[in-house]
């Protein structure tokens, strides 16, 4: 069922809703099993200088590109000139226009700076790339971005590497039902109940990193974090039933004997 | 003369192409970006741009990562 209900996002399909990152695994074999139980087909990756001396191991080594759309994100560039460097130079290194985009507007919350992630938007729609943009929980800023021609909205749940889980489901509420792009929760997930709430409030996909890498068993938690997403998604397509104050008896009451 | 590769100087022969660095760093094309006095370069330009004396080379990858991890390298 799962399989029959893609997710539909710059111009391609995808099985699995659920995108990871690549940082913070405790080495890479690790990092490369929990991939694989997750189920992702989308795996973001850091845009850096090539390590000269040799002294580690290419992360690229652990990933099959043939399994795998590598997505460059511009994490840690905190104007939007720095973000279209990096979103360019992940272009020429990847041969793909796919871009995280990411413009962070505070050290201390890691939350975006929405100002400079529209103008940056702006330059790189126009340059032809499929813009993923990390962004608040804002809907004003969110129809903006698809107004700019952004390929999906990515709201955080909550700040990177918090872990709080979907601190405003409202918000996202808001959001869903004001863009018609995809609207992939970004950063906040903590765990796997995390991932099936924002699946079940209607949003497209979850994009997580720290909550799986950080975990006590990263492979373990890949596969929950798979299971959560598909639940949460297969719930929401079902369509929940409305919270009632009281009871509802599943029993008929006729029939018992007096 | 004199290069700066990814921040460190590097003594270098006079007509060295890009392609030619990268054959000295023993690295692979295939996966690579490069900037060269912050203009980035179309990889058909490797084998064409002869470095000059006082030129800033950054090669730049894929590595593992996202926000949270540290910050920008140049």
């Amino acid at each position: 069922m799962v399989t029959q209900d893609p997710l539909r996002l710059g111009g391609r399909e995808f099985r699995s809703r659920l995108i990871i990152g690549t940082g913070k695994y405790p080495d890479y074999a690790t990092m490369q099993r929990a991939h694989e139980a997750s189920g992702a087909q989308i795996v973001t990756v850091a845009v850096r200088r090539v390590n000269l001396d040799r002294t580690q191991e290419s992360m690229l080594n652990y990933i099959d590109e043939s399994r795998y759309t590598l997505l460059p994100n511009t994490a840690a560039c905190y104007t939007a000139e720095d973000a279209i460097r990096y979103a360019r130079l992940g272009r020429e290194v990847g041969l793909s226009n796919w871009v995280k985009l990411e413009v962070i507007g505070d050290e201390k919350t890691l939350f975006p700076d929405t100002e400079g992630l529209l103008e940056a938007t702006r330059v790189l729609v126009k340059e032809g790339f499929v813009v993923l943009p990390y962004t608040n929980d804002d809907v004003v800023v969110a129809k903006k971005l698809e107004d700019a021609g952004a390929a999906a909205v990515m709201p955080l749940g909550a700040p990177i590497g918090s872990g709080l889980g979907i601190r405003n489901p409202y918000n996202i509420r808001i959001i869903l039902e004001a863009v018609k792009i995809p609207v992939i929760v970004d950063a906040g997930v903590g765990t796997a109940s995390d991932a099936a709430i924002a699946m079940e409030l209607g949003c497209d996909g979850v994009l997580m990193n720290t909550a799986i890498a950080g975990a006590k068993d990263p492979v373990l938690m890949a596969a929950a974090m798979r299971h959560a997403v598909e639940a949460g998604r297969l719930a929401y397509v079902a369509g929940r039933i409305p919270k009632k104050l009281y009871a509802t008896a599943s029993s008929p009451l006729e029939g018992m004997i007096a | 003369m004199e290069l700066r590769v990814n921040g460190k100087p590097r003594a270098s022969r006079e007509g060295l192409t890009v392609t030619g660095l990268l054959a000295e760093l023993e690295i692979h094309p295939q996966r690579v970006a490069v900037q060269l006095n912050g203009e980035i370069l179309r990889r058909e330009q490797f084998s064409e741009v002869v470095l000059k004396d006082g030129d800033t080379v950054e090669i730049i990858t894929f590595m593992a990562g996202g926000t949270g991890e540290g910050g920008v390298t140049w």
